[in-house]
């Protein structure tokens, strides 16, 4: 006993020792490690790629450049070299964040704008519920609560539009045929890698021209933050030695003017009715009740309105609203029917035997309130490899537009289906099963994860076959998690996976026919 | 959808308390009292604490949650307390604690939470006036003893940091009336998550977490004599960094968890068996940030083994 007592407090005080004297708690993020991009090819043909919605790039207006040694532009040269005189340690750590490339990095914005208001908003005192209003965004709840829809949306029109705006500069691009600054005056310092792209309209400029637009309408109450991340590329583009100001200017404002075709649509697409009205969700139960079915109910106290019940009837991308009718899958199973029985049985015995494999599924998938959504985590997912490929920026824009608009789409099929067919979760069912992540606060049928992560993983198979397997794998383990988590019945998850890999070969096929080829 | 709430308490208001119950003897001694154990002997002791919570403060916001309606965390407790020296002690502590939502679908969640090993010493001990003036180290350390899920408040039994703190503590006790005071600072490791991405007041690409270090303060006052004890404690507790739940939004190992607390525990000493303890108490958050507003009550059955040849009863 004394021995023992002996060495345990000299374990202790050393672990302690040890523990205090190493503490060095600097969490790191791997997004901070990308380096600069450095295409293996400029895509110098992405001018013939096919836009989403541009049909002519000539309807833009990007005014002729400052012809080079002339004063403007020895002035813009002179601005260069002045800031790169004595670069601080800040300014330098603005080049290593943005050198990355403007399309991860606005990527990556969307998804720190749509975690931060991933939140449902919180009960009036009566028991009702308030909603986040586009045209008061500032009020509680501030706009808007960006659920999986409205961020499958949001993401799909950052991406398109930074897509199409890219594909227009570069017609520019080869129209004004400018030379880098570097290229024009070799006392330009390129801190950066070389790139032979025509330099008048800058393509960072052009994203994040964009990218502000479209989420200045995305984000209304974020517009200072849009905007200072913006100022702040534009700065790291001149003290890189990449760009002069005219450059950047004439960039931003086309990416501008190429967002607005973008935000016109969304205007029009029909997500700003998706909240619906209460005859509506009145209205819904019968969509249960006429086939025999128990519908749906809130099993948030006090009950909350469906989320977003008429998002199926949003205007998608890939195809027109008649092929999201064809792609809603039959119904499921009918409430008390044997095969419904069996499914409900499954689902508690996960809930009543949880192991700590599957809590970890369902927690690195859960993608629930408060973060970036199953979408997001497809875009980040998509990131770590695309790094890995040295696309050029309009091929990232191009790739994130394919994966996005399989996202909004697969989005816009789910909940027609959900909401067609409206029926309940297990633990409307059976209130024994106990959950192990949020219940999501719409109907059963089919998994939106399941949706969500096919669509995505039928996307990045195509466009990196040599990972095919790994994308179906994740996207199986991310819809099974639904199951084992116990908030989705199995039929839930299988057909919804192949809702969603429907989906995705719809931009497969656009992806093919749209002149970018493979790639690398 | 979930709202919830941090788990926080079972880690230090539960301990702390349940340590706080930890007595023996004619002398209580936890690693926030004054009291020693004498060399040689072992404490052993076995304690269930009954902590729940309906109310809770998201940030500084005091809400309650029909989602969850009340959690209610339930603690089993095996402790030691070994005399190494009489002015040296060696404790420890090994809870299993479960977890339960009164409302709402969450599953409660439960297993072997936290080992914690402390060494209390004696630094300074004097004679001021009447009475006896005693100060105190207490080097204590934390380990998890299983992989729960530290990222599933609030029904997650505890945050999986492993802790090293270091406490000093005043004594002074005329008769058998005492007053005391406390601080102590907590160093956390950072923690494992199962995502590999999370939202703080920013996005975070990364399974790993930051937690920010704690501080605790407590003063307590109360009797002491060789059949009962007696003691009132009030503390407060400050994560030194960390960030508020924003509304309406899950918990988050790392938000910053404070609470002020104050309880009281009752300890007697049985004439009949030697060696025999009951102890029995409770803790009442007052106010809080981050954290349930718990009450918590708990009870204790202790027995002291005499290991010296010399003190033989």
């Amino acid at each position: 006993m004394k021995k023992f007592a002996f060495y345990t407090t000299l374990l202790l005080v050393l672990t302690a020792t040890v523990f205090l004297g190493s503490c060095n708690k600097e969490v790191i993020d791997r997004t901070t490690l990308y380096p600069a991009l450095n295409p293996s090819s400029e895509d110098l043909n992405a001018d013939t790629w096919k836009p989403v919605l541009v049909t002519n790039p000539d309807a833009f207006t990007v005014a002729a450049p400052d012809a080079i040694g002339s004063s403007a532009y020895t002035a813009d040269i002179s601005e260069v070299k002045s800031l790169q005189s004595n670069l601080t340690s800040d300014q330098k750590a603005i080049i290593a964040y943005w050198s990355a490339g403007a399309v991860l990095r606005w990527n990556e914005i969307m998804r720190d704008l749509v975690a931060k208001y991933n939140l449902p908003p919180y009960q009036n005192p009566d028991g009702t519920y308030p909603f986040p209003s586009s045209t008061n965004p500032f009020a509680y709840p501030e706009f808007p609560f960006s659920n999986p829809p409205y961020a499958a949306r949001a993401y799909a029109y950052l991406s398109t539009a930074q897509y199409d705006a890219l594909v227009t500069a570069y017609h520019f691009k080869k129209l004004y045929n400018r030379a880098a600054p570097y290229k024009n005056d070799p006392s330009v310092q390129l801190l950066i890698p070389k790139s032979d792209l025509p330099s008048y309209p800058s393509e960072d400029a052009v994203v994040a021209g964009a990218s502000v637009e479209m989420m200045k309408v995305l984000f209304p109450t974020e517009v200072d933050y849009i905007e200072q991340k913006a100022a702040e590329e534009m700065l790291y583009r001149k003290l890189a030695g990449a760009n002069v100001q005219g450059e950047l200017t004439a960039g931003q404002t086309l990416g501008a003017q190429v967002a607005d075709v973008f935000i016109a649509r969304a205007k029009t697409d029909r997500a700003g009715k998706a909240i619906g009205s209460a005859p509506e969700w009145a209205a819904l139960q019968n969509n249960a009740t006429s086939r025999g079915d128990q519908y749906w109910i809130s099993l948030e106290s006090p009950p909350r309105p469906p989320m977003l019940p008429l998002f199926g009837k949003v205007i998608p991308f890939l195809f027109d609203t008649t092929t999201v009718v064809k792609l809603r899958p039959g119904p499921p199973n009918l409430a008390g029917s044997a095969a419904f029985k069996a499914e409900e049985v499954e689902v508690l015995s996960y809930s009543q035997h949880p192991t700590a494999a599957n809590q970890a599924m369902v927690d690195f998938w859960a993608d629930g309130v408060g973060t970036y959504t199953p979408p997001g985590h497809w875009n980040a997912i998509a990131e770590s490899e695309f790094v890995k490929e040295h696309y050029s920026e309009v091929r990232w824009a191009r790739n994130y537009a394919l994966l996005n608009m399989a996202e909004m789409d697969a989005a816009i099929c789910c909940w027609d289906t959900k909401y067609f067919y409206f029926n309940e979760r297990p633990s409307q069912a059976n209130p024994i099963i106990k959950t192990l992540t949020g219940i999501p606060n719409f109907p059963s049928y089919t998994s939106g994860h399941s949706n969500f992560s096919a669509a995505a993983a039928t996307v990045l198979t195509y466009l990196l076959p040599d990972r095919g397997n790994e994308f179906i794998g994740l996207a199986n383990q991310a819809a099974m998690s639904r199951l084992v988590g116990a908030i989705h019945y199995r039929s839930d998850v299988e057909v919804g996976l192949q809702t969603g890999a429907k989906v995705g070969e719809y931009a497969v096929a656009r992806g093919q026919a749209d002149g970018a080829g493979p790639g690398n | 959808m979930m709202k919830s709430l941090p788990a926080n308490l079972l880690r230090f208001g539960v301990l702390a308390s349940c340590l706080a119950a930890f007595s023996l003897k004619a002398n209580a001694q936890t690693e926030s009292d004054a009291i020693m154990i004498p060399k040689n002997m072992f404490c052993a002791a076995a304690t269930y604490d009954h902590s729940s919570w309906t109310d809770y403060w998201e940030g500084t916001f005091k809400r309650n949650n029909l989602n969850i309606g009340t959690l209610t965390t339930n603690s089993y407790m095996l402790m030691g307390n070994y005399g190494i020296t009489n002015k040296l002690d060696l404790l420890f502590t090994v809870p299993y604690v479960t977890t339960n939502a009164s409302a709402g679908t969450l599953a409660g969640q439960s297993g072997l939470q936290d080992l914690t090993v402390t060494l209390k010493w004696i630094a300074f001990e004097t004679q001021i006036g009447t009475g006896v003036f005693t100060a105190h180290a207490i080097l204590s350390g934390s380990v998890p003893l299983s992989n729960y899920d530290p990222n599933f408040l609030p029904v997650s039994i505890g945050l999986q940091a492993r802790t090293v703190s270091l406490r000093g503590l005043v004594n002074y006790q005329v008769g058998r009336f005492f007053v005391a005071g406390a601080a102590q600072y907590t160093e956390r490791s950072d923690i494992n998550i199962n995502q590999n991405a999370y939202f703080t007041t920013q996005e975070i690409y990364s399974n790993n977490v930051y937690m920010p270090n704690m501080n605790n303060i407590l003063a307590s006052v109360g009797y002491r004599s060789l059949k009962l004890n007696i003691e009132a404690v009030v503390q407060q507790t400050t994560t030194l960094g960390g960030f508020d739940i924003t509304k309406n939004n899950m918990p988050f190992p790392s938000n910053t968890m404070n609470w002020t607390s104050a309880g009281g525990l009752v300890k007697y000493s049985f004439d009949g068996i030697s060696g025999l303890e009951l102890t029995a108490g409770g803790n009442y958050v007052l106010k809080g940030r981050n954290v349930g507003q718990s009450t918590d009550v708990f009870g204790g059955v202790l027995y002291v083994f005499d290991f010296s040849n010399k003190n033989h009863r």
